[in-house]
Order: structure tokens, then C-alpha cells, then sequence
């Protein structure tokens, strides 16, 4: 009994953070079924949403605002505005000039635009970590004795209704509005696309912002479920969700949603049945291993090599 | 058309204010345990708005600016200019470099023990960014995870001197051979992968080796590295005050002069700059030979390398090889210059200034690779108050450079034979 509990707290811990991941993974995995290169400053993208949010949070207090649900919907708002412009400008400054050249040249923009977004948050907000406030604070427990209870806090209850509701919203759209169905005319066949009159590069742009805002979404709830932010947040949990795309298949968005909880989970049990040090090598193995077996991912369809 | 741009420059002016108004604007600062938002100084607020007008007025006039821009040309006429005929080439060359290396042998005895040191650092990122160069520039195989090779040479030595009491010399060979086994080893599996996928993997790999090296505490001694690496002997002799190993002389007694600490500064820069002669050297000679030619055709035309009978798997594996090895030799100079080291010179950040060096001084071209290993290391330790600025200005670069120049600075020139017109 106590071993089952202690399994279903770390399959929760799992897909509280893997839900995240996978947020965070569908601006990369929109981004490469489209334009075929990695957005490696997604995990920048993520990380400003974060900072923003808590800007906002801590503006709205010292302004003495202190209703929950509004100063979460502003926060989430400027979250989601600034990570989306940031978004689009990226694109616009670094991938669209390099568009449709060797396929090393927009990758090592990215890279140059991700240590640049980096130090430009740890030059105007500082290294070091800050506080984020538990503004979700509490929890239930579940079952058990004394030695072992099932805890969930809210905050994990809000990841999961959040991710939800984002993403439904975005199959929603993916599927039935004007936008949606252009995007998958472009990630189909960018050039007939635009043949039939699609401005593909509106699209581009609009799943850059679309990744963005996820992404941002999905920093205010890290950043509140664990509780501090520094300039370097990004870079790992960046290449988390991109293990979590390349997981389900890169290019395809259920994909990406399953491959974050998996990854997730992985990760939970890890640091639940051996040691928390090592689910970073976990992960980066599992992403390894995957590349070179299954490059095609859990869902993602296999890539003909035209000659 | 004219009242479109000016939306469009309206639109560019009003994102750049969104992104940059919170971030730099308003700043989080702890007081205690609290945290309130404080506004930055005049100066950013004036700073944000130029930038937003700046944005503003380069979306309205983008036409006429490009085309200025455009027009700025010397570096390609620098570059495309007649070769000169190979002998008066070779003679140039030859005198040059002599002079080169007549200078770098004798211009450490006249300046400060730091500018040698810093030239020592110069070195060991030249040895890195030629080694990377073959892997990046020649081969055309994005390899992210380099410093985990680097730092394969700089533990091996440690870990050899600490357990087996190992010197300099013996270590030097074993940790750069061990390196290239690494590379051996991690390459087989990824080199079948695409770009950017052998990208990610070895990024992986890179941060894989790092966190074993904080982890495994009882052998690397985790976050507080390793110390007491000895340093390199001229033929048994020390250049520490006292002879620390039995049997050993040390420098100054044998040549009956006096102790200068400046002497074990001064022996390692030499040896560094053979080494890095030697990179240079070898690396060159390579280029030239079959395997040379072979990592540049796979690079250009992978389908049409393989039709003509190359093995991809051998070729890509000896670049990647070949680069790891140079990696571990600047590894172990590097751990002998330090004297500690600590998983904490080995991360990501590490391996992406290796990049910058060699994306900003033109991939495959080794001059321009020395030349910007020499600027990008040396700059920021002139212009001290700009040093916190260092790794913004690379982000950006490799950005402009990628948009403007991908061949780099001083791109590499092959030399060709041009058709007579009309003969």
C-alpha cells in the first residue's frame, strides 16, 4: 500500500511537470513542422514569460492589488503579450533573413540569439535567482497513515487545469479556424501553399507567437511551482521540451503532448527511485537514444530524403 | 505602399517597446525577503525610446538603408582578389610566418607575467577553435558538446597526476588520445543523424559528461574539482622554488639563476605555442590530403560524396576524431595552466564561445579562426568595463553574422583556375 502511494505521488509530481514540458514543447515541435529548424531560444522565450509574470505579480502588489484570480489573469496577460512579441521579433531578426539556407546557418542563429536573450535578462534583471511567491499555496491530502500520505497542492491542480484548457484550445484552433487550417497547409507543403494565396509568412510568424504564448504560460506556472527564477532557467527546461518533441515525434502536436508527460513521468520517477542529480542524464539518454533508434519519435510520421 | 510601411515601422517600433520596457525597465529587487519592482534609471527609459525610434525610422527607410548597406564591400573584394602566383605566395608566407614565430618566441620576456598568461589562454582557444574548426568549418557537422572532450583531456590529467602521480608529458599524449577515443566512441552512434539532430545529441552529450563529473563525487571530487595539478617539467627539471619530486633538478639551480616565478609562466606559454604550432600544422597538412578534400565534399554534397565512393560514416568519424583530440590536448595544457578544475570551466557556455570563434573568423579558415580566437579572447580584457557585456555582444554577432557574412569574417579562399574568356 505505502509503495503504491509513494508511486502515484511521483506519477503526479511526473505529469504536473510534464504537462509543463509539453507547453513548452509544442512551440518547438510547431516551429519544425513548418520551417524544419530547431527554435533553440524557445527556452529563452519561456524563461522571459517567467520573469514577466512575476514583474507583474510584484507590481500589482506594490500597487496593493491583491484579489488572486486578477492578479493572475494580468500577470498571465503581460506574460503572454511580451513572450509573444519576443516571439515574433526573434523570428523576424534571426530566422527570416537565414530562412531556406544551409541547415546549419539558422541553427547557429538560434544559438546566437539564445545567449542572447539570456544575457540580456542577466544584465537588466541580474544572476541571481529571485523569489517567486507562492501564490497558489496549499494542498489535500489522500490516503495513507502517518509514515506516507498522497499530497497534491493546488498549484499542481492549476498546472493541469491550465495545460488543459491550452490545449484544447489550441486543437481547437489547429483545427477549425482560418489560421489553423493555413498552418497545417503550410507545414504540409510550405511552397504550394503559398502558391494558393496563403501569406506564409504571416503563418510563420503566427506559430511563433502562438509557441511563444504557450510558452509563457507555461513559465508562470513553473515559475510559481518552483518558486524562483534566474536567467538561466531557460536552458535546461528548453532542452526538456524538446526532448518531450523529438519524444512524440517532432512536427506533430498530440506528439508533443505526450511525449512532455512521459517525459515528465520519467523524470519523476527518477528522482523518486534513485536520485534526483541524475534525471537531467535520464532525460538527455533518453533523448540520445530516441534520436538514434527512433528518430521519427512515438507519432511523428517518417521523413523521405528526396535526391 | 508608403502608408503600409509606415504601419508596418509603427507596429516594429511598438514591439520593440513591449520587449523591452519590462525586462530592462523595470527592475526586481530583493529588500530582505521581500521583492518590489523598481524603475530603472533615466538613462535605459531614454535608451528604450531611442531604440523603439531607431526601430521606427529603419522599418520606414528599410529599402534605401539595405541597399546601403549592401554597397559596403571591401572584406569580399579582400577575398576575391587575384591569388598571387604560387611562388612569390609561398615565398610571403614562409617569411611571414617566420617573423610570426620569431616574435611569439620573444615577446614574453619583455612584458608582464599576465600578458603572458593571457596569451597562454589566447592559445589553448586557438588550439580549440582550430580543432573545432575541422569538425564545424571542414566537415560541416555542428558538434555543440565539444568542451566535453576538453574537458576529457584536462580530468584525464588530473585524475592521472592525482592517482598515479603523472607528469605533464606523459599525460599530454594519453589525454588527448583518450579524448579522440571519446570522440571515436560517442561519434559511431550520432554521425548517421542530420545537422541539427547531431547537434542536439551532442549538446546532450556535453551536458551528460558534466553533470557525471559534478556527480561522482568520490572520483572528481564533484563541484570542488580537483587540485594540485603539478606543472610541466623541461627534461626532469622544475620550475617551482623547491623540487617537489625526488630525483628531479629544478630550473633555476641547474642554470644557476635566479628564482623568478615568471620562468613556469613564460615554459608554458612556449609550450602552448608549439602545440598550437602543431595544431596548425598538422590540421593544414590534413586539409590538403584526401581525407581533407573528403570532409569538405561531404559537407558541400553529402548524396553526391557517397555516389562518388565515400564512406560517410569513416569520413564524418575521422573529422569528429580528429577534432576531439585537439580538444583534449588544449584540455591538458589548460589544467596545467590552472593548476584546479572544476566541472564549472566545462559548460555549454564554453563550447558556444568555441562556436563563436570559429562562425565569426569564417568556418574552415584557419587564419580567420586564429585571428578571431585572438580578438574575441583579448577584447574583453582590454576593454574591462565592457567585459560583463562579452557574451551579448557573441549572442549578437552570431546573429548579424549568420544573416550577413555566413562564410565569416575572413572566409576560407580555395584556389581555383579560371577559363580564359573566349580561348
Amino acid at each position: 500500500m505505502q509503495d503504491l502511494l509513494y508511486f502515484c505521488q511521483q506519477l503526479i509530481n511526473g505529469l504536473t511537470i510534464g504537462s509543463t514540458y509539453a507547453l513548452i514543447a509544442i512551440g518547438y515541435t510547431m516551429v519544425y513542422g513548418i520551417i524544419g529548424m530547431i527554435n533553440f531560444a524557445h527556452g529563452e522565450i519561456y524563461m522571459i514569460g517567467a520573469y514577466t509574470a512575476l514583474i507583474a505579480i510584484t507590481g500589482l502588489a506594490t500597487l496593493g492589488i491583491a484579489w488572486l484570480p486578477l492578479v493572475l489573469l494580468v500577470a498571465l496577460i503581460c506574460a503572454v503579450i511580451v513572450s509573444s512579441s519576443m516571439g515574433w521579433a526573434v523570428e523576424r531578426v534571426a530566422y527570416r533573413p537565414v530562412r531556406g539556407r544551409h541547415r546549419l546557418i539558422p541553427l547557429i542563429s538560434a544559438i546566437g540569439m539564445s545567449i542572447f536573450l539570456q544575457n540580456y535578462v542577466h544584465l537588466s534583471q541580474g544572476s541571481r535567482n529571485i523569489g517567486f511567491p507562492a501564490l497558489i499555496d496549499g494542498g489535500f491530502q489522500l490516503g495513507g497513515d502517518e509514515s506516507f500520505q498522497l499530497s497534491i497542492s493546488w498549484i499542481q491542480i492549476t498546472i493541469f487545469v491550465t495545460t488543459f484548457i491550452c490545449m484544447s484550445a489550441l486543437s481547437v484552433f489547429i483545427s477549425r479556424s482560418r489560421i489553423g487550417r493555413a498552418c497545417r497547409a503550410v507545414s504540409q507543403d510550405l511552397g504550394m501553399a503559398n502558391l494558393l494565396g496563403i501569406d506564409t509568412n504571416r503563418i510563420i510568424s503566427a506559430t511563433f507567437v502562438i509557441g511563444a504564448a504557450l510558452a509563457a504560460v507555461a513559465g508562470l506556472l513553473l515559475g510559481m511551482y518552483y518558486g524562483s527564477v534566474d536567467p538561466l532557467f531557460g536552458f535546461i527546461a528548453g532542452l526538456k521540451a524538446f526532448t518531450a518533441a523529438v519524444l512524440g515525434g517532432i512536427g506533430s502536436i498530440p506528439g508533443a503532448m505526450l511525449g512532455g508527460l512521459i517525459l515528465g513521468i520519467a523524470e519523476a520517477m527518477t528522482s523518486g527511485y534513485l536520485s534526483g542529480e541524475y534525471k537531467d542524464v535520464i532525460s538527455f539518454s533518453l533523448l540520445i537514444l530516441i534520436l538514434l533508434f527512433k528518430p521519427t519519435g512515438l507519432l511523428g510520421k517518417p521523413e523521405v530524403e528526396k535526391i | 505602399m508608403v502608408a503600409q510601411n509606415f504601419r508596418h515601422a509603427l507596429f516594429c517600433a511598438l514591439i520593440t517597446l513591449i520587449i523591452a520596457w519590462p525586462i530592462m525597465g523595470l527592475k526586481l529587487t530583493a529588500v530582505g525577503t521581500e521583492i518590489t519592482v523598481v524603475g530603472a534609471s533615466a538613462f535605459t527609459w531614454i535608451a528604450v525610446a531611442l531604440a523603439a525610434v531607431i526601430v521606427f525610422l529603419f522599418q520606414l527607410f528599410r529599402d534605401k538603408v539595405m541597399v546601403g548597406l549592401g554597397a559596403v564591400t571591401i572584406l569580399d573584394r579582400l577575398a576575391d582578389r587575384e591569388p598571387l602566383p604560387d611562388e612569390k605566395r609561398l615565398r610571403l608566407e614562409n617569411i611571414g610566418l617566420v617573423l610570426l614565430i620569431a616574435v611569439a618566441l620573444i615577446w614574453p620576456f619583455f612584458v608582464s607575467r599576465g600578458a603572458v598568461d593571457l596569451a597562454t589562454l589566447v592559445l589553448i582557444y586557438i588550439m580549440l577553435a582550430l580543432g573545432l574548426n575541422v569538425v564545424v568549418g571542414l566537415a560541416g557537422l555542428l558538434d555543440l558538446g565539444y568542451v566535453a572532450f576538453y574537458a576529457v583531456g584536462a580530468y584525464t590529467f588530473a585524475l592521472l597526476s592525482n592517482y598515479w602521480g603523472a607528469s605533464f608529458w606523459m599525460a599530454l599524449p594519453i589525454g588527448a588520445l583518450l579524448a579522440a577515443l571519446f570522440g571515436l566512441v560517442l561519434g559511431f552512434p550520432v554521425l548517421r543523424l542530420r545537422g541539427d539532430y547531431l547537434a542536439i545529441v551532442t549538446l546532450g552529450f556535453g551536458e551528460i559528461i558534466r553533470i557525471l563529473l559534478n556527480n561522482w563525487t568520490s572520483v572528481t571530487g564533484g563541484p570542488n574539482g580537483i587540485g594540485g595539478i603539478p606543472d610541466p617539467t623541461l627534461f626532469g627539471m622544475e620550475f617551482g622554488r623547491r623540487v617537489k619530486e625526488e630525483g628531479n633538478t629544478s630550473f633555476h639551480e641547474t642554470f644557476g639563476i635566479a628564482y623568478s616565478s615568471e620562468h613556469k609562466v613564460i615554459f608554458l606559454y612556449l609550450i602552448a605555442l608549439v602545440l598550437a604550432i602543431f595544431t596548425a600544422f598538422v590540421i593544414r597538412r590534413l586539409m590538403r590530403m584526401p581525407v581533407g578534400r573528403s570532409w569538405e565534399a561531404l559537407r558541400e554534397d553529402e548524396i553526391a560524396a557517397r555516389s562518388l565512393g565515400l564512406s560517410r560514416t569513416g569520413v564524418k568519424l575521422s573529422a569528429f576524431t580528429i577534432g576531439a583530440f585537439f580538444a583534449g590536448f588544449a584540455g591538458t595544457v589548460f589544467a596545467s595552466k590552472q593548476g584546479f578544475i572544476s566541472p564549472e570551466s566545462f559548460v555549454f557556455l564554453e563550447s558556444a564561445i568555441i562556436l563563436a570563434i570559429v562562425v565569426l573568423g569564417g568556418m574552415g579558415s584557419q587564419l580567420g579562426v586564429i585571428l578571431a580566437a585572438i580578438a574575441v579572447t583579448i577584447l574583453p580584457e582590454l576593454a574591462r568595463e565592457f567585459s560583463e557585456y562579452r557574451m551579448l555582444i557573441f549572442g549578437a554577432a552570431m546573429v548579424l553574422m549568420m544573416v550577413w557574412r555566413p562564410q565569416g569574417l575572413l572566409p576560407m579562399r580555395r584556389r581555383h583556375i579560371k577559363l580564359k574568356a573566349g580561348g
